[in-house]
């Protein structure tokens, strides 16, 4: 598998031979933010093209058509449009706190979308304790939500802010509990050993048999409540709370909130491909060398980028599949059915390692 | 002055301005979210030391979950509506005599130590710690599960039934008659 290792160090090396250290490390981090910039605003269009186009092909519509062959330059002008809008000032609320909360979400956002493996050694943030850092920034997300229903001045934005926080701070129990599972089976919590393992041991998935597959059904139904979509998208939910927490924005203040929906989506996505489906590593059997030889020579970004969007339709096929849930059916589905299963999971898959069951 | 100590400025300026505007503000939620900053700039400097762990820790205790709750109670009473008391000049007093009191502590230890020499003669880190604790986080695991010479099971298990018995006495509290 080539290793982007190569191409990181080449460039570190070029840059400390003309300029002192730390102004090499300043200009590679300020390339890496633009990169992960950049990438994030791709993503979103594309994930945002994907998700009209699929929901319409599940309601046996064609979706957008009229803009360019397709439909393919709607979601563009869509962004030029939002880039253009006026962001409106609202009286009598708390500009302070009201301009700031759509950044704590899209920051958070971003921080999570710089956590994904996206090939042997292009990782951009990866320690020892990758999932529980993950995991913490993820949950800095409410905070956002929260103030951004409260200083929009409106009972229905207040009302949308408090579903979603108490719906993902309930849900983030058994994302945290999933993951949990998964690194009793790994033994680390570092994102590049966790995809290296599977390259080279198979992915978790099967690695871990029945109390993987558990854990990743489950990790689907609460990543799907985390982001706030298909059956548990309450707190939006047009026809009671026109939009929810997001009300009240505007312009590109409300752009961002709808950049972090979709690239939570695929973050989320891409957290379930690193953590059981291997990441970017390739697809092996083992006993057919011909097969796995080819398997190897496709680069692991397409790997990764390819299991990343196949999770992402499954999420969307959920979405466009399932009524919308009440509230207090949302919460009794966590706190009663979700958590205990996960936690008899985490012991199942605990036996499993200390006898050694798993392949 | 390197990079290091660049980012120790950075962020020691962003939470010194963050602590007084969470004690200067009127608006409670906006303390609140000036909190947030001061806690997370101390997770940066955990970073900036190298304790990833305990960067995360306090990422994900403090900044995820005790400003939500801090949030989330503000939301639920009527505490967001009325600003902040108007403090009187009794109470400001007593406030400030015991910031005197802390800031005169923490001068005396400091020159008791000798810290200024011990850090003038350390000279600037060169090294980022996160090498050499590479394993922190299985020392840390094991550290807290073992009986033996500083092992911290003992505190451990008791820090458990202290938050079983918050459980239970919370549901005691919440539940319906």
């Amino acid at each position: 598998m080539f290793n982007f290792n190569i191409v990181s160090s080449w460039i570190h090396g070029l840059l400390t031979g003309v300029m002192p250290e730390w102004a090499a490390i300043l200009i590679e981090s300020i390339v890496v933010a633009l990169v992960i910039i950049t990438l994030y605003a791709i993503f979103a269009i594309l994930l945002i093209y994907m998700e009209r186009k699929i929901c319409a092909f599940f309601q046996c519509r064609l979706g957008p058509m009229r803009v360019g062959p397709y439909g393919t330059i709607q979601v563009l002008s869509d962004v030029l449009k939002m880039m253009t809008k006026e962001v409106i000032n609202l009286r009598q609320t708390d500009h302070f706190l009201h301009n700031m909360a759509p950044f704590l979400v899209v920051t958070a956002s971003m921080v999570t979308f710089a956590c994904l493996p996206w090939n042997a050694g292009a990782q951009i943030i990866d320690f020892n304790v990758g999932v529980f850092f993950f995991l913490a920034i993820s949950s800095l997300g409410v905070v956002g939500i929260l103030l951004a229903g409260w200083s929009s001045n409106n009972k229905y934005s207040l009302i949308g802010a408090m579903r979603s926080g108490a719906q993902i701070i309930s849900y983030e129990l058994s994302i945290g509990m999933t993951m949990l599972t998964m690194i009793c089976l790994t033994g680390t919590m570092s994102f590049s050993e966790i995809c290296a393992q599977q390259a080279t041991e198979g992915w978790n998935i099967f690695r871990g048999h029945l109390p993987a597959v558990i854990a990743f059904l489950i990790y689907l139904v609460a990543g799907n409540a985390e982001c706030n979509r298909g059956p548990f998208d309450l707190p939006e939910s047009e026809s009671e709370l026109t939009a929810g927490y997001h009300t009240e924005y505007s312009g590109m203040h409300f752009g961002y909130y709808y950049l972090a929906e979709y690239l939570n989506l695929f973050i989320c996505a891409g957290m379930a491909s690193t953590i059981f489906l291997g990441g970017w590593a390739p697809l092996h059997i083992a006993g057919l060398d011909g097969f796995n030889m080819v398997m190897d020579y496709i680069p692991g970004a397409v790997w990764f980028i390819g299991k990343t969007f196949f999770v992402v339709f499954l999420l969307m096929w959920l979405r466009w599949t399932f009524p919308r849930l009440r509230i207090d059916q949302i919460l009794s589905l966590e706190w009663k059915y979700l958590v205990p299963i996960s936690m008899i999971n985490l012991i199942l898959m605990a036996l499993i390692v200390s006898f050694g069951l798993h392949f | 002055m390197n990079s290091q100590n660049i980012m120790f400025v950075i962020l020691a300026v962003i939470m010194v301005l963050s602590s007084i505007a969470t004690v200067a503000t009127k608006s409670i939620i906006r303390a609140a979210t000036y909190l947030l900053f001061v806690l997370l700039g101390t997770a940066g400097m955990y970073f900036l030391m190298g304790y990833t762990f305990l960067g995360a820790v306090q990422t994900m205790v403090y900044a995820g979950g005790i400003i939500v709750l801090y949030v989330f109670a503000i939301l639920l009473t009527e505490g967001a509506k009325n600003d902040a008391v108007k403090s009187k000049v009794k109470d400001a007093s007593w406030g400030l005599v015991l910031t005197l009191v802390g800031f005169l502590t923490f001068i005396g230890v400091l020159f008791k130590q000798n810290l200024f020499e011990h850090v003038a003669a350390l000279g600037a880190p060169t090294e980022p710690a996160g090498a050499a604790a590479h394993n922190s986080i299985d020392e840390v695991g094991h550290f807290m599960l073992s009986t033996g010479d500083g092992g911290y099971l003992l505190p451990f298990e008791a820090v458990s039934v202290l938050l079983l018995a918050c459980i239970v006495a919370g549901l005691l509290i919440a539940r319906k008659r």
